[in-house]
């Protein structure tokens, strides 16, 4: 039910992004959402695509170190205080955040956010129970 | 001035009837001694009775850095370890070091070749030699230190590090000759600058480096900077340390000390003789060693001989500086290093089939070791940016404590290292020497 996100390890170099994307477009694949982490030295790409499967195994056939991930795609009111009344509840039920990034498609008047945190399956059930509307992964990658 | 000058000028005829003498000697202690050499031998079908003239030197086996290993720790001795007083031990590669035992003669002539090399080198026993060579199991500290209070100069065992209280106690001591690498030579001359402090400051005058290759162009920079006269002085443990070979001030190479030892050079392909003047490897032979005496010591440096006579009276053959080495090892401040053991540090952390680069700069007259790591599928195995910075920290003090030099950890993707067909390539020294 969770998203699956894919996980690329870049090198902080010219045309490495280029490379990826070009690889998906080889294969069909459609990018959602994308974030990238990086330092002076290295990146890593994240990314939620219609076919994260496929997707994975395209770059690892290729010769990426990438790995597959669980996140959380969360809805909220497209208006001030929308996200903050997400972290609220995570932060009340103790549930730490790695990163987070916005979605690039979203459903009329709602935002979604893309979250990583521990504990997926419970952080799933606590959003729930508060009246927050978390989506599967089919339905994401169909947006 | 010359410390011994019936040792160093002696005529050569007279010098080789001495060595031929001693080689015998040295022939039957090993043969009786050391299962090692006695094994050796009689596979390649020699005994000590076929060395009757110095050329027949070749007959005898070489030896290898692997035989000191596999003899690990005491095989090699040639005295019941009752008679060691002093154990030093070299890097390890992959494993085992080497190690190599000082009997009190050993010593004492270990003392008496320094103390040739620091006179060579211009002290006297009126300096204040200043001695930033590492003290430990690395025979530089306590070699060059015999050797000055055998001198009879006023020694400063200050060790390596801590550059700036160096620079303090140079100055404030009146420190008058400096022992070092040659690169921590000029990392004192950048910190005297930082500090503010003018080489007219100092008494300093002269230098004695070595332990790891230099070239001419930072013989003259290091001169300039401190205001001294550099020489260069080879050695190394297996054949007994600082001392071996010495620079006198007409740096035209170094005198090698024949007296207590042979030098050949070799094709290291074919273990012949190189002709005369050629580049090849050096091999050495000792004479005088009770403890660990060594029979043509393969040394993997690269050099050439120069005869005729040379100005300063010495009549021993000398040897051009190291310009290289047949194997892989890299000299890095100082510290010698396999690429062999960047692999079985990174296999030690878990990581299987590693894929590296080891890449070696000159950064501030300072050698830099960077080691670029391939983020193989087993390494990523999370996503998160805090863990692949903790993973590259971790290799990098793995690195650390096994080689004993910081080293900066480069994390890269996989594939991107160049893979040659048969051998991986491990190594680039962006070193100009």
């Amino acid at each position: 039910m969770q998203v699956n996100q894919i996980s690329v390890f870049l090198e902080n170099k010219s045309g490495r992004l280029a490379a990826v994307t070009k690889l998906l477009q080889r294969y069909n694949v459609n990018i959602r959402a994308l974030s990238i982490a990086d330092t002076s030295d290295f990146g890593i790409l994240r990314l939620i695509v219609d076919q994260p499967q496929l997707a994975f195994n395209a770059l690892k056939s290729e010769g990426f170190s990438v790995s597959m991930t669980e996140v959380i795609g969360v809805e909220m009111p497209d208006r001030p205080g929308g996200l903050a009344g997400v972290l609220e509840i995570l932060e009340k039920y103790e549930f730490n955040i790695e990163y987070l990034y916005a979605f690039i498609g979203k459903a009329d008047d709602k935002a979604l956010v893309i979250c990583r945190v521990e504990r997926v399956e419970d952080a799933v059930k606590c959003l729930e129970d508060n009246g927050i509307t978390v989506l599967t992964g089919e339905k994401l990658y169909e947006l | 001035m010359i410390w011994n000058e019936k040792c160093e000028c002696m005529p050569v005829e007279e010098r080789k009837e001495l060595q031929l003498e001693r080689l015998k000697a040295t022939v039957e202690n090993v043969f009786f001694n050391v299962p090692h050499y006695r094994k050796a031998m009689q596979y390649a079908g020699v005994e000590p009775d076929d060395i009757q003239t110095l050329e027949d030197i070749r007959k005898l086996p070489f030896t290898v850095k692997d035989d000191l290993r596999d003899n690990y720790p005491y095989g090699m001795l040639a005295v019941p370890l009752s008679e060691i007083v002093r154990i030093h031990s070299s890097s390890g590669t992959t494993g085992k070091p080497t190690v190599v035992g000082y009997t009190r003669n050993d010593i004492n002539n270990w003392a008496e070749l320094m103390a040739r090399s620091l006179v060579s080198g211009g002290a006297t026993r009126n300096d204040v030699i200043h001695n930033a060579y590492g003290y430990g199991l690395f025979t530089g500290g306590l070699g060059i230190h015999h050797g000055a209070e055998r001198l009879g100069a006023s020694v400063i065992p200050i060790s390596g590090g801590n550059t700036k209280r160096q620079v303090m106690i140079m100055r404030d001591f009146g420190s008058t000759v400096l022992t070092c690498t040659p690169s921590y030579a000029l990392v004192i001359a950048e910190t005297m600058e930082e500090m503010g402090i003018s080489k007219d400051e100092m008494k300093l005058k002269h230098g004695i480096f070595g332990a790891e290759p230099w070239s001419e162009n930072m013989r003259l920079e290091i001169e300039k900077k401190l205001g001294i006269s550099a020489v260069d002085i080879y050695g190394l443990s297996e054949v007994l340390g600082p001392g071996v070979a010495i620079e006198c001030q007409c740096k035209n190479g170094l005198h090698v000390q024949e007296d207590h030892f042979i030098i050949e050079v070799i094709d290291p392909d074919t273990g012949e003789p190189v002709p005369e003047g050629e580049k090849g490897e050096i091999v050495f032979t000792s004479l005088m060693k009770e403890g660990l005496p060594i029979i043509r010591y393969r040394t993997r440096d690269i050099a050439s001989i120069i005869t005729g006579s040379c100005p300063c009276g010495r009549t021993s053959v000398r040897m051009s500086r190291v310009s290289g080495r047949t194997d892989d090892m890299l000299i890095i401040r100082g510290v010698n290093i396999f690429p062999s053991q960047v692999e079985s540090i990174l296999l030690d952390i878990g990581q299987a089939e590693p894929h590296y680069l080891l890449v070696v700069d000159r950064v501030n007259n300072l050698d830099v070791l960077t080691v670029k790591v391939e983020v193989s599928e087993s390494l990523f195995a999370f996503d998160e940016v805090r863990r692949l910075e903790q993973l590259g920290k971790d290799i990098s003090a793995a690195l650390q404590s096994g080689l004993g030099i910081s080293v900066k950890v480069q994390l890269v993707e996989p594939k991107t290292l160049e893979r040659s067909e048969g051998k991986a390539k491990r190594v680039v020294d962006n070193r100009k020497f």
